[in-house]
């Protein structure tokens, strides 16, 4: 280490404890119990909202009826109330699954654009978003096996009498699109996002692990080249994804601004996950060597996207109202008063909790290195986006059966914890500042003033 | 020290890092540094200099704030009150409506604030005479530290002396 160049190596590991590990399993233990305790209640019928709501249903169906889009839930409620938890169990393991598989997706994509644009400062804690994506083998699984058992409930679109010309169930519309919507391409489709985005991660994964080993820079040459064709097939795959996981619900429905919406929401999710744990981590005593000139441009990272995200919501919203063409409007009336206006309350929430709170709590300078706010808007962001997803998805899916209970409580937090698990699992493989990197030293001496 | 006033000590460096390591050095000594020059941004100067942290945030988010009061009143007022219109089946007060215009409002008040404020609390811009040139190589190859002799206690020589101490190759009086 005589030579002028050498670069510096700071020795951390990260040791994921016992009783960390126990926390996580509890926290699982307690989604699971409360999933079990929801599945009971809405078998026996205790559901609140499913009551209260049929009767205000029939004022909602009829708000929709210009634009067909209430059959798909018309139908979905005629299928009998047995069968109705078994699809509230779907929905909420399609929302989740969806929301965590763009938070860990967001990891990759975070690594890529710093590789792509050389950037020298997020080098100190690149092992946090690195250790992201080894969540997504377990969320594709949990969406196919959706998929295959519970699709033909939640996809209005696998309905095959819809396809039947002349057939009661016929539906020109969705018939249109079946050169995209079909059951063979979608699958292939799902299968080719997950195998490539965690094909690539593995690739940039390895080379990080072996410059760890080896050193020089062609690790880091070799990164930049792996993630700019990440970038390249993100940018498209980003949207397409989500037309498939998000939008293809609401058949009928579409807008141009829904792939970068999705992108947008798992994008600030993505970035509140990665700052919270380097907050998590810098508060057991790790990652010391992030400064308060890191956290800033993190909280600003936040503090920006979660301003993107409202601008492009936004403008998906502005042009509808404005525009005001009933196959359009049917989107923001099932979620305004559909369902008996189940859904206003987290439309609402969501607006709240991704845009207002964060902007006027991030704001100042000092609000972006302060540990606990830094924590408090990370959390708001990453509940609020996870509400994006709910609203999103459970009109078209459940509608009128949607309930906000233990179901979905249990749900979200035994998928974040087990996502907590993965990803200290994944940082407990390496040490926690890269060693080698050629960006290490700049990184090291981030100063933004 | 009246006749002081308007007088300067200028102490002109060959080097960025000699002036960035001079300035803590003299302030410690308890020469007051009226201001440093640079052909370019020295990154650390700042606080080197104990200038105190700017308020334009603030003013920033107050400027921002009238944009966003100003435009919504105006839009309210003209569009729903004195003259109420229906424009695309909305009503005459739609607030989403506004939301472009109010962006923009805030944001043009919030930029043409925030360089005004710039222009007006660095006496730049029309009307403003007091335009000292310490030393023209300021803009060229030199880094020049004016000390203004009016506000400090030390004598001129022992100034002097701490400048050339800390590495300056010249040192010149100037007045204006």
């Amino acid at each position: 280490m005589a030579s002028a160049h050498s670069i510096p190596s700071i020795e951390e590991r990260f040791e994921f404890t016992s009783g960390a590990k126990r926390n996580l399993l509890i926290g699982g233990g307690i989604g699971l119990g409360l999933v079990l305790l929801g599945v009971y209640l809405a078998a026996t019928g205790g559901s609140g909202h499913e009551a209260a709501a049929s009767g205000a249903e029939h004022a909602a169906a009829a708000v929709g009826h210009g634009a067909a889009e209430h059959a798909a839930t018309g139908h979905e409620a005629a299928e009998g109330h047995g069968a109705n938890w078994m699809t509230r169990v779907w929905a909420n393991l399609w929302v989740n699954a969806v929301y965590f598989a763009g938070i860990s997706v967001i990891g990759m994509f975070f690594i890529s654009y710093n590789y792509l644009a050389q950037a020298g400062w997020s080098a100190v804690f690149k092992r946090v978003p690195e250790a992201l994506p080894a969540f997504l083998p377990i969320t594709g699984i949990v969406m196919l096996v959706t998929f295959f058992l519970g699709g033909h409930d939640l996809f209005h679109w696998t309905h095959e009498g819809l396809y039947e010309v002349g057939g009661p169930e016929y539906d020109p519309i969705i018939a249109g699109k079946r050169g995209f919507l079909n059951t063979p391409f979608f699958v292939f489709r799902l299968v080719f996002y997950f195998v490539v985005w965690y094909g690539l991660w593995r690739v940039i994964r390895n080379l990080s692990l072996q410059e760890d080993e080896i050193g020089g820079t062609e690790f880091y040459e070799k990164s930049i080249r792996f993630g700019t064709a990440f970038l390249v097939i993100f940018g498209v795959t980003s949207s397409t994804s989500a037309w498939d996981f998000v939008m293809s619900v609401d058949t009928h429905w579409f807008s141009t601004m829904f792939g970068w919406y999705t992108l947008a929401s798992w994008h600030v999710a993505g970035l509140a996950v990665i700052t919270l744990t380097i907050v998590m981590l810098r508060e057991r005593g790790y990652l010391r060597a992030v400064n308060s000139s890191h956290l800033r441009d993190l909280g600003k990272f936040v503090f920006a996207f979660s301003i993107f995200w409202t601008y492009v919501w936004f403008a998906q919203f502005l042009l509808i109202y404005y525009a005001n063409l009933p196959e359009e409007n049917i989107y923001y009336i099932e979620r305004f008063r559909g369902h008996g206006g189940f859904f206003k309350a987290p439309f609402f929430i969501t607006l709240l909790l991704n845009f207002f709170f964060p902007f006027l709590v991030l704001m100042t300078r000092d609000a972006k290195f302060t540990h606990s706010i830094l924590k408090v808007a990370c959390w708001s962001v990453i509940i609020g986006h996870y509400m994006d997803f709910y609203t999103n998805i459970m009109p078209g899916t459940l509608g009128a059966n949607a309930g906000f209970g233990p179901l979905e409580w249990g749900f979200f937090l035994l998928f974040i914890c087990a996502f907590g698990y993965s990803v200290a699992s994944q940082l407990e493989k390496a040490n926690l500042i890269p060693r080698n990197h050629p960006m290490l030293e700049e990184s090291l001496h981030h100063d933004i003033a | 020290m009246a006749e002081l006033s308007g007088k300067y000590l200028v102490g002109v460096y060959d080097d960025d890092d000699t002036v960035l390591h001079a300035v803590p050095r003299l302030r410690k000594a308890g020469v007051k540094i009226k201001e440093v020059y640079s052909p370019f941004p020295i990154h650390g100067l700042d606080e080197a200099l104990g200038h105190p942290r700017t308020r334009i945030g603030i003013a920033a988010f107050m400027f921002g704030v009238t944009g966003c009061c100003t435009a919504l009143t105006m839009m309210i007022w003209m569009m729903g009150i004195d003259w109420p219109m229906i424009v695309g089946g909305k009503d005459p007060i739609s607030i989403p409506n506004y939301i472009p215009i109010t962006f923009e409002l805030t944001v043009l008040f919030t930029a043409f604030g925030m360089v005004i404020t710039f222009f007006i609390s660095n006496g730049l811009g029309p009307g403003t005479h007091f335009h000292p040139r310490f030393d023209v190589r300021s803009t060229d190859n030199k880094f020049v530290m004016a000390i203004d002799l009016g506000r400090n206690s030390m004598s001129i020589e022992d100034i002097s002396r701490a400048l050339k101490d800390s590495g300056a190759e010249e040192v010149n009086i100037k007045q204006f």
